[in-house]
């Protein structure tokens, strides 16, 4: 299959291709001059504001070149772009294993590189000059491909989609392993010299994260109830404990279930209504239940606390054992019980492995209740409701049960969050959470789970890991998000692993993951 | 097929009526078990009502639906609600449009149509939750009855296929296999031929005639292809305009001048009056689309 007419590429329309990169230019032009031409600073006496125009022209230029750059490599002319790109993928490939090099020996990084590093970096960020050089990085290697590929006469097409589907497969027998991996990785990620207070609290809210996913994943990936009020009953289980502890004091262990056992309540009186309602009527009225339970807690002052919230909440204990540096008298505490030094971060480590084994839970659960016939009553009233009814299956109970078990784990993860913080108020329950949860379980691919953590990972790690942009960190973790909607239309990791099996797996079998 | 059997399904007086529209206007008729009944008309006859009726998705507007199951005694269709007419009643169904569970697989299909009973052997999910062994046997019979009906309708090495994946005649007779799965006492099939060619439309016929003469149960038919329904229907009944023409074995069904006038229209109809055609100025203009009547 050697395709001969692919060295011949037709001659170059130069209009069109500056018209089309031209338009590139414009729109980036257009976008950046309001997003990143103004930056407001705080001065004394109120707000002024810096102008920016270097970066938009900056930001317009880039966009023309690496428009005409992708024109080339469409248009089969693979070399420029190469001459064009390399050198700076060369200089980041240098940079990176300098500053591993320098990481790994403890020197100080190269100054020259530093210095032409430094000349070619336009802006002041550092994750834009990563990203920026990442993405000349990556069109130089697709030139690179282009250009030997093109050398070698291989067949075009239809290999590489045989090669794209090897890849798929690849990644879906990793992901395999990838769970187990991930579940050792977290196991031992505290005992580890990178457990620091930041990043302890980071894989805190990470883990809180995905038990709030995996626990919607139910509701929404599973029985397919669109479910915009999620947070709702987060906030129920969050208050319940706050509640039950502020006014009879009983501990974070009694109150655990009692909380999971309120939110499911709500979870079911939730349903009732909307059993009839699906898609978006569901989605609206949810929404609307969720800023209702909010409403209620920020005006039911003398019962909540309102906008004050509760304060003052008691931390968990190590099974009856306190964190506390001075027990009371006669009592223990869990590093005098233990024999150890007195150490603020075993709180944090204990917290860290709880809301671990509360996730790990709701997992198991999860994966076990699929092959239960409830569960596959979820995906069948998921696919076909009407099939379904003619099947005997009661649509009714079989909604319920699932709004009131993903409530239940929302509950067990809010009264983990009310004992964590030590204070919560109506705040921490507005819609964008809700939004975050559902982003979580749609970027993950529905019903997945391990798509799930790395969507976790992805949606609350990266916001942290944009810190250094300030003001431009949501604008860059939109457009992460923006494309992996473009690569992952489906979600990260979606596919569907059936609950029963007539004839055994061909490729090799591993648990179910995580 | 003797008529001294009691009927399995007494339909009396059945109405239907959305708003001013009488879909379906006082039917009358017996079903048997291990038998076939058809139900044959025109275009929009009431017959998709009908099963609508019978399987709870509509509440008759008037009318008594019996169904004499073996072991509930008498149920009175009309009055249960939507999903107890499979679950309490034993009657199953099938769509006109195929309704499978597309991203589950074609074993899963099978296992969900056990709802039920598996939901009863997993003690309402929390023995099969901790993993008593009363569920995993229940499964494993569960699966055993798939393989049954899936080697019945000839499925069986697709069962790990996504059931979306099946060609459409396949899809047909998971469907069928789907139904059967529910253990039903009568089984109603809505046009279950469509879209099949003569090949497996004969192979339908052979599974409906196996499905009456082993599982002895009854199967109501809706068919629009008058081999499949005059080769194994045992009784039919002919509806039109939501009204009951006929009712007979296939030999008077199909000799009965009601229906054939139903179907092909009337031979005096054929001609326009004369005085008709002057006032219209037809004057072979558009006579071929005015014209109605046998071709």
């Amino acid at each position: 299959m050697t395709d001969m007419t692919m060295d011949a590429p037709e001659p170059l329309d130069f209009g069109a291709m500056l018209k089309e990169a031209g338009i590139t230019a414009g729109v980036m032009l257009l976008l950046a001059f309001f997003m990143v031409g103004f930056k407001t600073l705080d001065v004394t006496g109120g707000i002024a504001i810096e102008y920016q125009f270097g970066s938009v022209v900056m930001v317009g230029f880039l966009g023309f070149v690496g428009r005409i750059g992708l024109i080339l490599l469409r248009e089969n002319r693979p070399f420029p772009v190469l001459v064009i790109t390399a050198p700076f993928a060369i200089l980041a490939i240098l940079l990176l294993l300098s500053t591993i090099i320098s990481a790994l020996f403890g020197s100080a990084p190269s100054t020259t590189l530093r210095t032409v590093f430094d000349f070619f970096s336009p802006f002041p960020a550092l994750p834009v000059t990563v990203m920026i050089y990442l993405v000349v990085s990556i069109i130089a290697i697709r030139s690179l491909i282009a250009f030997l590929h093109s050398r070698q006469h291989e067949a075009a097409t239809a290999s590489r989609l045989a090669r794209a589907d090897q890849l798929g497969a690849t990644v879906k027998n990793l992901s395999r392993f990838l769970g187990p991996l991930l579940l050792v990785l977290a196991v031992i990620f505290p005992f580890t010299d990178m457990a620091t207070r930041q990043y302890l609290d980071i894989g805190i809210l990470v883990l809180t994260y995905v038990m709030l996913g995996w626990g919607l994943n139910i509701v929404v990936g599973l029985a397919g109830l669109l479910d915009l009020g999620y947070v709702a009953f987060y906030a129920v289980g969050a208050y319940s404990y706050a509640l039950l502890a502020a006014y009879f004091g009983v501990s974070f262990w009694i109150c655990l279930p009692f909380a999971g056992i309120m939110a499911a309540f709500a979870g079911v009186m939730l349903g009732f209504p909307v059993l009839r309602l699906r898609g978006d009527y569901l989605a609206i009225v949810t929404l609307g239940f969720g800023e209702m339970v909010r409403v209620i807690l920020l005006n039911w002052y003398e019962f909540t606390g309102g906008p004050d919230g509760l304060s003052g909440i008691p931390r968990p204990s190590f099974f009856g054992l306190p964190f506390k540096r001075y027990p009371a008298e006669g009592t223990e505490s869990f590093h005098t019980f233990f024999d150890l030094d007195y150490s603020s971060s075993h709180r944090v480590i204990f917290l860290y492995f709880l809301i671990l084994a509360l996730a790990m839970l709701t997992n198991l659960f999860t994966s076990r209740i699929r092959k239960l016939p409830i569960g596959r009553a979820w995906e069948a009233l998921r696919e076909d409701e009407i099939a379904s009814r003619s099947l005997g299956i009661n649509p009714r109970n079989t909604k319920l049960t699932a709004f009131g078990i993903g409530a239940m784990f929302a509950g067990f993860a809010g009264s983990f969050f009310a004992t964590r913080q030590g204070f919560i108020s109506p705040e921490s329950f507005t819609f964008i959470e809700s939004a975050v949860i559902l982003a979580i379980v749609v970027l993950g691919g529905f019903g997945s789970q391990l798509g799930v953590v790395i969507a976790a990972i992805i949606l609350i790690g990266l916001p942290e890991a944009f810190r250094d942009l300030q003001n431009y960190r949501m604008l860059a973790f939109g457009m992460s998000m923006v494309l992996i909607m473009i690569w992952r239309p489906a979600g990260l990791l979606a596919f569907r692993e059936p609950t029963i099996r007539l004839f055994a797996k061909k490729a090799h079998q591993a648990g179910d993951g995580k | 097929m003797t008529d001294n059997a009691r009927a399995l399904l007494t339909i009396e007086h059945l109405t239907m009526q959305f708003g001013g529209l009488l879909a379906i206007n006082d039917v009358s008729f017996n079903a048997r078990s291990e038998q076939i009944t058809a139900i044959i008309g025109p275009n929009g006859a009431g017959k998709t009502t009908l099963f609508n009726c019978i399987t709870g998705f509509y509440n008759p507007t008037v009318g008594r639906l019996t169904l004499a199951h073996p072991t509930h005694g008498d149920v009175l269709l009309e009055q249960l609600e939507g999903f107890k007419t499979s679950q309490f009643a034993s009657v199953a169904r099938t769509f006109q449009n195929i309704r499978l569970f597309t991203q589950m697989t074609v074993l899963e299909n099978l296992i969900v149509a056990q709802h039920n009973k598996l939901m009863r052997a997993s003690g309402m999910t929390v023995l099969g939750l901790l993993g008593f062994p009363v569920y995993a046997q229940a499964e494993k019979a569960a699966k055993e009855k798939a393989v049954y009906w899936l080697e019945k309708t000839g499925l069986k090495d697709k069962a790990d296929w996504e059931a979306g994946n099946l060609p459409y005649g396949d899809q047909r007779r998971l469907e069928i296999a789907r139904a059967m799965c529910t253990e039903p006492v009568l089984l109603c099939l809505d046009e279950p031929a469509a879209g099949l060619n003569p090949n497996e439309s004969h192979g339908l016929n052979e599974l409906l005639v196996k499905i009456r003469d082993e599982e002895k149960i009854g199967v109501l038919l809706i068919e629009h292809d008058m081999n499949v329904v005059m080769e194994i229907s045992d009784h039919i009944v002919v509806l039109d305009y939501g009204c009951k023409i006929s009712d007979g074995t296939p030999e008077f069904v199909r000799n009965d001048p009601v229906v054939i006038r139903a179907y092909l229209g009337e031979e005096e109809d054929d001609e326009i009056p004369p005085d008709v055609v002057k006032d219209l100025h037809l004057n072979g203009k558009n006579g071929d689309g005015t014209s109605k009547g046998p071709a």
